[in-house]
C-alpha cells in the first residue's frame, strides 16, 4: 500500500453508523459519524459513557466494520476488506493501547514488546534490538525480563505503549489509556504519547474521560449519543 | 513463524506440566498398547508358521469334514477314516514318501509314583518319517507289534525326562491310564515349541493298540502323508481327493466330506485365528488411542478458553486466522507426537518383556512403529483442529474483553 495523497485525510469516516443486534433488540451505537483525521494529528475523543466512543475506535482500528457508511484508511475502503485483510492492515499500520493494558501474562516485558514484530516476520536478533529500543523509549530499560505481574500499572501501560510503537505504526489508537492510572502516572503516559506524536510523527487517536488528559491532544472531539457534537471538523494544531 | 509456534507450544506445554503430562499419558497408553498387542500378535503368527514349517514342508493332512478345526482334530459329523483308508493311500497313490494314520488323546503317563499329563498318539512308523522324527535310543515298532496292536510305546523326550530322569527307559513299563505298555524307544528332542505346547510332550503307540485299548473304536482322526518333492504336492493332492471321493462314495456334484491340506494351507488356517486376534486387539488398542485424542481435544478447549484474552491480543496486533490456528494446532500435535514417541518406546519395551514371558519370538515391525507415530500425530491434528479453529475464529473485540 502506498502513502495516501497528503491533502487527503489519513483516516476518514463518512456517515458511519453502527447498529448492535437486530430487529426489536437493534441498538444504534453510532448514528452517522463524519470524521477526518490527518497524518500527524493527535486527536482526543471525549463524551459521556455509552456515547459510542469505543465503538468508533474499534471501527477506526479495523477490529470492526461499520453497519453503514464508509471508513477510508489511507485512501482504501476498509468496508470491503476480509477479516484477514483487516488483520494485515492492523499488523502493518496500527498500534493499540488499551485501558486494561492487555499484556500477555507470564511473558516478559521484552517478549510482549516483540510480539508485533514476530507477526511482521522480523528476525529474532533484529526483533530483540528493536524491542529493547522501544522499552528504552518509554524509560523501561532494565525491566525487560519482568513479567506484567511484577510491574506497576504505569509500568505496564508503558510496556503496552512500547508494544504499540515498536512496529512504527502510522496510527496509534488508545482507548482510555489512563483509565486505570493515577493522575501523576497518567501525565507520564500522556507525555510519552505527546512525544511520539511530535518526534516520530505518529498519528494518535485517544479516547479519554479526563479533560486534563485531553489537553495534551491537538484536537478534541465530543461524542453525544452516537453523534459528534459540533459537527465541525476543523483541521487541528 | 513456524519455529516461533513450536517454541510457543513447548513453553505452553511446560507451563501446564501436570495437565500436559496427563494428556500425554493418554496418548502413551494408546500408542504402546497398539504396538505391544500388534507386535505380540505378529510374534504368535510367526511362531505358528515356524512350527508348522518345522514339521516339514512337503506334507499333506487328510481329515474328515469340511473345515479345518485346529490341532485338536476334526469334530465334524462326517465319517471317520479307518486303518484301511490309510493303507489304501499307500497302495494306490504314487509319488508319496510315507503315510501315517493318526489319532490323539490326552492321557496320564504313570511310572511308579510319577505322573505326567501328556498326549498319546496312535500311529505307525510312517509318523516318524512324515514328521521327520528320529529315535534317540531304542527302536521303531515291528510289523507284528503294529498288526497285533501290542502294548509298546515310544516316548517323546519330555515324557522320558519327566518319568525317567537320566535313567534308561528302554524295556521299562509305564501305564497310560489303564493301559500298561513297554517302552521300546525314545525320540530325539525337536527343540522349543510354542503356546506352552511342547512337541516333545507325547507318547506314540501302535494305532491298533490305540483303537482297541484307549479309544475303543476303529477310527482314525487324520491321515498324514509326505510327498517326495514340492512339485508332487498338487498331483498327489488331486489323486487323494479322487481316491477318497471314490472310497466314501461321494456322487457327482456333491461336496467332499473330507479335506486335504498342504503345509501352506495349514499355516494359513492356523495363523488365520492369530491374525484375526491381532487385528481385534490392535483395534481395541486403537480405540484407547482415540480416547487419548479426546483427552487432547478436551485440554485444548480448556486452554483456548483460558487464553481467550491472549488470542484477542494476538488478533488485535494483526495475527491472521491461520496463524492462530497453527499456533494451537502445533501445541496439540506436539502433545500427541511426544506421547507417540514415548508410547513407541514403552510399547517396544513391553513387547520385548511380553514376548519373553509368553515364549514368543519378538518380531520388530518398523511398519507398525511408523504407523503408530503417524496415527498419534494425526490424532493431534484431528482432535486439535476443532479447538484451534475455535480460537482462530474468536472475535478480537470480545476476546479482548474476556476476563
Ligand atoms: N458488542 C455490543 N453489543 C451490543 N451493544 C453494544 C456492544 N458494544 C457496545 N454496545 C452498546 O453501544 C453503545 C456504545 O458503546 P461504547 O462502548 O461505544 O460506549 P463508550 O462511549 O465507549 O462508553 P464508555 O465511556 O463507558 O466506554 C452502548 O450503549 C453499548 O451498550
Ligand atoms: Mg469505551
Amino acid at each position: 500500500m502506498k502513502e495516501n495523497h497528503p491533502d487527503n485525510p489519513l483516516l476518514e469516516l463518512k456517515a458511519v453508523t453502527k447498529v448492535y443486534g437486530r430487529g426489536a433488540a437493534a441498538m444504534p451505537a453510532l448514528k452517522g459519524i463524519d470524521l477526518a483525521i490527518f497524518r500527524g494529528e493527535f486527536v482526543a475523543i471525549m463524551g459521556t459513557s455509552g456515547s459510542g466512543k469505543s465503538t468508533c475506535m474499534n471501527i477506526l482500528g479495523c477490529l470492526d466494520v461499520p453497519t453503514d457508511g464508509k471508513y477510508i484508511f489511507q485512501d482504501m475502503s476498509v468496508g470491503g476488506l476480509s477479516r484477514d485483510q483487516r488483520a494485515l492492515v492492523r499488523r502493518h499500520f496500527l498500534g493499540f493501547v488499551f485501558q486494561g493494558f492487555n499484556l500477555l501474562n507470564r511473558t516478559s516485558a521484552l517478549e510482549n514488546v516483540e510480539l508485533p514484530l514476530i507477526y511482521r516476520g522480523v528476525r529474532p536478533g533484529e526483533r530483540r534490538k528493536r524491542a529493547r529500543e522501544a522499552l528504552a523509549a518509554v524509560n523501561l530499560s532494565g525491566w525487560e525480563a519482568h513479567t506484567p505481574g511484577e510491574l506497576s500499572g504505569g509500568q505496564q501501560q508503558r510496556v503496552a505503549i512500547a508494544r504499540a510503537i515498536v512496529s512504527h505504526p502510522e496510527v496509534l489508537l488508545a482507548d482510555e489509556p489512563t483509565g486505570n492510572l493515577d493522575s501523576a502516572t497518567s501525565r507520564d503516559v500522556m507525555n510519552l504519547l505527546q512525544r511520539f506524536n511530535r518526534e516520530n510523527g505518529i498519528t494518535i487517536v485517544m479516547v479519554t474521560h479526563e479533560p486534563e488528559m485531553a489537553e495534551y491532544a491537538g484536537r478534541r472531539i465530543h461524542f453525544t449519543d452516537g453523534l459528534i457534537d459540533n459537527g465541525l471538523m476543523k483541521r487541528g494544531r | 513463524m513456524f519455529m516461533e509456534n513450536v517454541f510457543l507450544a513447548l513453553r505452553e506445554i511446560r507451563r501446564n506440566a501436570l495437565r500436559s503430562f496427563l494428556t500425554i499419558l493418554g496418548i502413551v497408553v494408546g500408542v504402546s498398547a497398539v504396538i505391544t498387542l500388534v507386535t505380540l500378535g505378529r510374534g504368535a503368527t510367526a511362531q505358528v508358521t515356524r512350527e508348522i514349517s518345522s514339521m516339514g514342508s512337503n506334507q499333506l493332512h487328510i481329515r474328515p469334514g469340511q473345515g479345518f478345526h485346529g490341532p485338536g482334530g476334526s469334530r465334524s459329523t462326517a465319517d471317520k477314516f479307518t486303518i484301511d483308508d490309510a493303507e489304501a493311500v499307500s497302495t494306490h497313490i504314487s509319488g508319496i514318501e510315507a503315510v501315517a494314520p493318526n489319532s490323539n488323546q490326552a492321557t496320564q503317563a504313570i511310572k511308579g509314583n510319577l505322573n505326567w499329563s501328556t498326549t498319546v498318539t496312535g500311529t505307525t512308523n510312517g509318523f516318524l518319517q512324515v514328521r521327520d522324527w528320529e529315535l534317540h535310543s531304542g527302536r521303531e515298532f515291528t510289523n507284528t507289534e503294529l498288526r497285533a496292536g501290542k502294548a509298546v510305546c515310544i516316548l517323546g523326550a519330555t515324557v522320558c525326562k519327566e518319568l525317567f530322569g537320566a535313567q534308561n527307559p528302554i524295556g521299562s513299563w509305564i501305564r497310560l491310564e489303564k493301559l500298561s505298555c513297554q517302552v521300546i524307544g525314545v525320540l530325539k528332542t525337536k527343540g522349543q515349541s510354542s503356546f506352552g505346547h511342547d512337541q516333545d510332550d507325547m507318547v506314540l503307540i501302535p494305532i491298533a493298540a490305540f483303537q482297541r485299548r484307549i479309544a475303543g473304536n476303529t477310527d482314525v482322526d487324520a491321515i498324514f502323508v509326505s510327498v517326495r518333492s514340492a512339485d508332487a504336492i498338487d498331483p498327489v493332492k488331486s489323486s487323494l481327493e479322487r481316491l477318497f471321493r471314490d472310497r466314501r462314495r461321494i456322487g457327482e456334484g456333491k461336496e467332499d466330506d473330507f479335506n486335504v491340506r498342504d503345509t501352506r494351507e495349514l499355516i494359513q488356517a492356523l495363523t488365520g485365528t492369530t491374525r484375526v486376534m491381532t487385528t481385534l486387539l490392535g483395534a481395541v488398542a486403537a480405540i484407547s488411542l482415540l480416547v487419548g485424542g479426546i483427552g487432547i481435544m478436551n485440554i485444548m478447549l480448556v486452554s483456548v478458553t483460558e487464553r481467550t484474552r491472549e488470542i484477542g491480543i494476538r488478533l488485535a496486533i494483526g495475527a491472521l486466522e491461520k496463524e492462530v490456528l497453527i499456533q494451537f494446532l502445533v501445541e496439540a500435535v506436539a502433545i500427541s507426537c511426544f506421547g507417540g514417541v514415548v508410547g513407541i518406546f514403552t510399547g517396544l519395551v513391553a513387547s520385548i518383556a511380553g514376548a519373553k514371558v509368553l515364549h514368543l519370538p519378538f518380531v520388530l515391525n518398523f511398519g507398525i512403529v511408523g504407523y503408530a507415530f503417524l496415527f498419534s500425530a494425526a490424532v493431534g491434528v484431528i482432535f486439535g483442529y476443532f479447538p484451534a479453529r475455535k480460537a482462530a475464529q474468536l472475535n478480537p473485540i470480545d476476546a479482548l474483553r474476556h476476563e
